[in-house]
């Protein structure tokens, strides 16, 4: 049976990865950052990926990894919601290196699991495992076209890029053009990637390793999702219990109180369905059923938790200054990435045999 | 010290001095009960052995595979969970002895006589009265929705024998025979057309004060133990995919394609993930509880699955289109047994709005999590020092 708790060994990394961030990873300067010239945090990556080296983590150790499983990175993760940190694990540690990891090119491996290069799968943030995606055009060997919604492409330094033969082509940064691209998600910046007769490599075959990169993708990002719930529960209830009107506080009205133990109880739930999706991805057993049922419910509370958040911080939700705007933003943007909950029902359908009419 | 090598020894010489297929039922469960492999956690004498509770699955697995009579656990629960507990926290010892083994082997049923007509969520205002006469109690009045009634030979009972004091320390807690002449049960029906419950009428009963579980006054602490057993029993359970509510009516789906319509496909996809992440969070429960790391997830476990039982059942009603115009029996009986899925999904829509009532309503169970778990102020209360005679009613 799938084991749904926290080990020892999880509980120690939890500890060592919220110490780094609540040294390095405060609200205020990641509210600054975000419209400053570099909204990634690198030093704050180098410290993940280098210092502990974390960016290795699916990588197995033969191929310069830590040879420890998703259950581990999904621990990372829910850290990584909790802090909105604006760090490209997601996408290099895991949708990155996953798509390597069902490729031919160990050398590009080793570069990302030691965190010195950083990775990103040009497909767009939106699709699900398993969508349909853009690719670019191949002329004597070199790219030309313009994929968009590509996460973290501002600060890749390689670009896993899907062509229209079917490949998978990796791709210096200096061979291509990384436009920003304004997006909701402040902290987990888009941007439009050019190719104009980009000298590019092949890597692999690309449908297996898209999809096996989503899904992956997709199963871990309940676990960030897991993370932002949690953080935004604890402020909120945190807050209410400071704040006073009509000479009580907030929290004693049993209006808000059963709305906070509702949504209490949809973050109980969301961590049973992030373990099992990040077990199943460790074990490979009933992995695209955990990884849809954990995509078909995690986008709904972590919505509702930030909703929720903002609107019981009252007017100071809507300030710019607090924090609770970034848990908004990345939670509605976390509902699209890696498929929409819709999406994943829709697989369910298939997966569990409940067929559409 | 006892482990599991240990505990499977034990059981393997209960199954060689008593062989299932040549023991009578109730000579294997009493002689279950004093092995101490009854209840692993209970202790020496008492059916247990004093060990870990986590250990009792070591003993059912033996038994599971021999053949072994249980003792019809659902047909015992009042007894088993709530009852059990309490008279072990509280009894005495001759209290102890007497009642815990008929009651575990289930020669005597028990139920609980705590909720009346006019004490539902708050069930510290309850009115029936106990006076003392010499050696004995005696008590009057009225109790509602006690399952097993008619069948139970005890009860476990609250009752007020203190009106001049504030609510919660006038009550004082009792073991009632259910035999006496003052008691009498009578069928309540419900909307099913059933009656599982019952109204239990209290007319001078006599208790001795033998009886008298834990001290006079303190019956409301006393009633905390019963009432965290039960949500403790509520939050253990361990099922299969599709193992709940969500079974009938996914079967229903697969089996009747003419029924399908897009709107009640989405409904269904989003029920049948909510049902699967219930699923998985009563079984993280479990993990926990055997990792002894117990957590507080059990108090929501109730609040789950009563919804889900809801819209599930409501939607299954829909699906069935002209069928779910019909019921399949409206004839009063009186079922020994509850069973949320038996029957057609009319009586599953019906009985399942109990799940939000019986054991704590939804609303005063996200009272218990805001308070109890995340720590938000309580209520200011107007009745907390006020006698109760003289509550508002």
């Amino acid at each position: 049976m799938t084991d749904l708790l926290y080990s020892e060994e999880e509980e120690a990394l939890r500890s060592a990865v919220r110490d780094l961030l609540t040294d390095h990873c405060d609200a205020a300067s990641v509210i600054t950052r975000t419209e400053s010239d570099a909204p990634h945090d690198l030093s704050l990556w180098k410290s993940l990926a280098d210092g502990m080296g974390l960016a290795g983590l699916l990588v197995p150790e033969d191929k310069g990894g830590q040879g420890a499983t998703h259950r581990e990175v999904a621990v990372v993760l829910e850290e990584l919601g909790r802090a909105v940190a604006p760090v490209p694990y997601l996408t290099s540690a895991v949708v990155a290196t996953e798509a390597l990891l069902a490729c031919d090119a160990d050398d590009l491996l080793v570069e990302l699991a030691s965190g010195r290069r950083i990775g990103a799968l040009a497909v767009a943030l939106n699709v699900a495992p398993g969508g349909s995606f853009k690719t670019v055009r191949l002329e004597d060997g070199f790219l030309y076209g313009e994929l968009t919604g590509v996460a973290d492409a501002a600060v890749a330094d390689v670009l896993l890029v899907p062509g229209e033969d079917g490949g998978l082509y990796a791709v210096d940064a200096s061979e291509v053009t990384v436009t920003p691209q304004v997006a909701l998600d402040l902290t987990r910046p888009l941007a439009t990637v050019s190719f104009d007769g980009a000298r590019a490599r092949l890597v692999g075959d690309g449908g297996p390793a898209v999809r096996r990169a989503l899904r992956a993708g997709a199963g871990l990002l309940a676990s960030e999702q897991l993370g932002l719930s949690d953080w935004t529960l604890t402020e909120t209830v945190r807050y209410l219990k400071e704040r006073k009107q009509f000479n009580r506080p907030v929290g004693g009205f049993q209006a808000l109180k059963h709305r906070l133990a509702q949504l209490w109880l949809e973050v109980v739930n969301l961590r049973a369905a992030a373990r099992n999706a990040a077990d199943a991805l460790a074990t490979g057993e009933d992995t695209d059923v955990a990884v849809a049922v954990a995509q078909a419910y995690a986008a709904r509370v972590a919505v509702h938790a930030a909703e929720e958040a903002v609107q019981l911080h009252g007017g100071l939700g809507m300030t710019w200054e607090h924090p609770v705007h970034l848990y908004l933003k990345r939670a509605k943007a976390d509902s699209i990435a890696y498929g929409t909950a819709g999406a994943h029902r829709a697989e369910l359908a298939e997966l569990v045999d409940l067929q559409a009419p | 010290m006892t482990d599991a090598a240990e505990l499977k020894r034990r059981t393997a010489e209960l199954l060689a001095a008593y062989p299932p297929a040549t023991t009578d039922r109730l000579d294997f469960l009493q002689a279950r009960f004093d092995a101490g492999l009854a209840w692993v956690h209970y202790p020496e004498g008492l059916g247990g052995l004093g060990v870990p509770r986590s250990l009792q699955a070591v003993v059912d697995a033996e038994l599971a595979d021999s053949g072994a009579p249980d003792n019809d656990p659902r047909r015992i629960g009042i007894g088993l969970g709530m009852a059990a507990p309490t008279i072990l926290q509280y009894g005495t010892e001759e209290q102890k002895q007497r009642f815990l083994r008929p009651l575990w082997v289930g020669e005597e049923v028990w139920c609980q006589l705590f909720s009346e007509p006019g004490a539902g969520s708050d069930l510290a205002a309850l009115g029936t009265r106990a006076v003392r006469e010499g050696e004995d109690w005696v008590v009057n009045g009225q109790k509602v929705w006690t399952s097993s009634a008619h069948l139970a030979r005890w009860a476990i009972l609250i009752a007020r024998t203190d009106p001049e004091v504030p609510k919660h320390a006038g009550i004082t807690y009792f073991l009632c025979d259910m035999t006496d002449p003052g008691v009498e049960v009578r069928p309540l029906r419900q909307i099913t057309g059933e009656a599982e419950f019952n109204e239990v009428f209290l007319t001078n009963v006599r208790i001795p004060d033998s009886r008298r579980l834990g001290e006079v006054g303190n019956g409301w602490r006393v009633a905390q133990t019963t009432l965290n057993n039960e949500r403790v029993a509520i939050g253990g359970m361990r099922l299969p995919r599709e193992g709940g509510m969500i079974g009938p009516v996914s079967k229903t789906w697969r089996e009747r394609p003419e029924l399908r319509t897009p709107d009640l496909h989405q409904r269904l996809l989003g029920l049948w993930v909510e049902s699967e992440v219930a699923r998985l969070t009563a079984e993280r429960l479990r993990q926990q509880l055997v990792a002894g790391q117990p957590g507080y997830e059990g108090s929501g476990m109730k609040l789950s699955f009563a919804r889900l039982n809801q819209e599930i059942s409501g939607l299954e009603v829909e699906l069935r289109g002209e069928e779910g115009l019909l019921y399949d029996d409206w004839t009063m009986r009186r079922p020994e047994l509850v069973d949320f899925t038996g029957r057609d999904a009319g009586y599953r829509y019906l009985r399942s709005k109990g799940n939000s009532i019986e054991g704590g309503t939804s609303e005063v169970l996200l009272n218990i999590v805001a308070e109890r778990v995340l720590g938000l102020p309580a209520e200011p209360r107007t009745d907390k020092d006020v006698a109760w005679k003289d509550l508002a009613r």
